[in-house]
């Protein structure tokens, strides 16, 4: 049994807070970009047109069929590639934390397509009639009349899918980006003290996603009632 | 394009770089296999122990599934490999440390110890476990009420209801959901990479830093997982049909 020395946390606070803003910045840029094109997955799937909804159906598979850490290493190679083809620069154009984005926002908007899909498929098939009976386009009707219930409807699911991406932001540590875990992970070496930094990181997770989740249990209750 | 690339002799192993992807796809499938049966066994048991009418285990397994369920994978990966060697006695943490076998022997050629692989399954073992358990929760817990009571009215015990009513109707339920919980056992097992287990994703990277070749090699990782999972669905879904009791379950209702 080592005797533990927990001045390593206070010691290293500087870091370990720039790699929870990390951490917390990765965390909120893949939230809003996946539910955005998680949204145009999902209504891309449901479309008449072949054309349109296999290569949407094929993308979110091939995604979910992968490793995050595979589609993380994908994304971290392409990148900078497609990038530089686009502007002619160097691959220097785009950085680690661009990469880290890019590919965060490409998993999550696959995962939460399927949410979205689930959403949208739920709504009575006489929302959208209606709404295209008053005249309205497609989307209008989606805008207006489809998405709002659909996404009132997956809230819950939604946020318990962000609580296990806020999870899953501590996997950019096998792009060496300094997260959260990063941070402690690099202090631990400095130091030697990974048994202090490790527990701390775990507690700190554990609080945050235990009082997330809380809250989505509450969110879930109360819409239950009002529906 | 370059795929012969895959052909060649790699630089250890005494095999070309396929023959590295081979055995990183040996190491997924043993870490996801082993993993699984820990996943499946304590799960069960915590599942089925959220469901009893007996307060203090239900509110300890409760706690399990809270405290797996949200701490991140890759943090648990961690405290398995690196903080529980150095928290157990000093002598215990010296053997898991050193003195734990090299896997180098096996046929499938690959340096890392037996602690490596070990810490890696118990810590998807254990994490998993905490959502199959769920999984169990909620097929017990979608049967009819009628069906506990109609057991203890027949005069069995409550392990005996579990064991003859409860159980065999809520496994057949949750097949679908049990077959997406290995899938993601199977790839999350990649997350053992960065203690150093050699597996499909760790392969391909290595490969892609000896050749540059990189987009072949990661191409080539992909359809190996493409190809698991897709054969994993196909066989879970003739075992549905399988066990499918006539008039419960909708046939072959798939996913």
């Amino acid at each position: 049994m080592t005797d533990f020395d927990w001045g390593v946390i206070w010691k290293y606070r500087e870091a370990l807070w720039d790699g929870m803003l990390t951490s917390l910045k990765l965390f909120a840029i893949a939230l809003a970009g996946g539910i955005f094109f998680g949204t145009l997955l999902a209504m891309a799937r449901l479309s008449h047109w072949k054309a349109v909804s296999a290569p949407a159906a094929g993308f979110v598979n091939l995604i979910r069929a992968i490793p995050f850490i595979m589609a993380i290493f994908w994304f971290y190679f392409l990148t900078p590639m497609i990038v530089s083809k686009f502007t002619g620069q160097q691959g220097e154009a785009v950085g680690p934390f661009t990469s880290a984005v890019v590919a965060f926002i490409m998993v999550e908007s696959a995962y939460y397509s399927e949410i979205v899909r689930a959403g949208i498929q739920s709504i009575p098939r006489g929302q959208p009639s209606a709404a295209y009976a008053l005249g309205m386009n497609y989307w209008q009707s989606m805008g207006h009349v489809v998405l709002p219930q659909a996404f009132r409807n997956m809230l819950p699911v939604m946020l318990t899918q962000a609580v296990i991406l806020f999870q899953d932001t501590s996997l950019v540590y096998v792009v060496a980006l300094k997260d959260f875990l990063g941070a402690a992970s690099k202090a631990g070496q400095l130091t030697g003290r990974i048994v202090e930094l490790y527990l701390f990181v775990a507690v700190v997770f554990l609080v945050i996603c235990l009082a997330a989740s809380w809250g989505v249990k509450r969110l879930q209750a109360s819409l239950a009632v009002t529906r | 394009m370059d795929w012969k690339v895959l052909l060649e002799q790699a630089p250890s192993g005494g095999m070309t770089y396929l023959g590295w992807l081979w055995s990183g796809l040996f190491w997924t499938l043993a870490v996801s296999v082993c993993a699984w049966v820990i996943a499946f066994t304590v799960g069960s048991v915590v599942g089925v122990l959220r469901t009893t009418p007996l307060r203090i285990p239900r509110a300890l397994a409760t706690a399990y599934v809270e405290l797996f369920r949200n701490i991140p994978l890759l943090v648990q990966m961690f405290l398995w490999y690196f903080v529980m060697p150095e928290v157990v006695p000093r002598e215990w943490g010296d053997w898991l440390k050193q003195d734990m076998p090299n896997l180098l022997v096996l046929p499938f050629a690959a340096q890392f110890s037996l602690w490596e692989f070990t810490a890696a399954v118990l810590c998807l073992g254990l994490y998993t476990a905490s959502r199959v358990a769920e999984q169990v929760r909620s097929g017990i817990q979608s049967l009819p009420r009628g069906q506990t009571g109609a057991g203890l009215a027949m005069g069995f015990t409550l392990p005996q209801v579990y064991r003859h009513v409860t159980l065999p109707m809520a496994y057949r339920i949750i097949i679908p959901p049990m077959t997406s919980e290995f899938l993601t056992i199977f790839k999350n097992s990649s997350t053992a990479l960065t203690i150093g287990v050699l597996e499909l994703t760790a392969q391909s990277r290595q490969i892609s830093e000896y050749t540059f070749k990189t987009f072949e090699a990661f191409t080539a990782a992909t359809l190996i997982y493409i190809a698991i999972t897709m054969t994993v669905i196909l066989l879970m879904r003739s075992l549905e049909k399988r066990v499918a009791v006539p008039g419960y379950i909708a046939q072959g209702s798939g996913h």
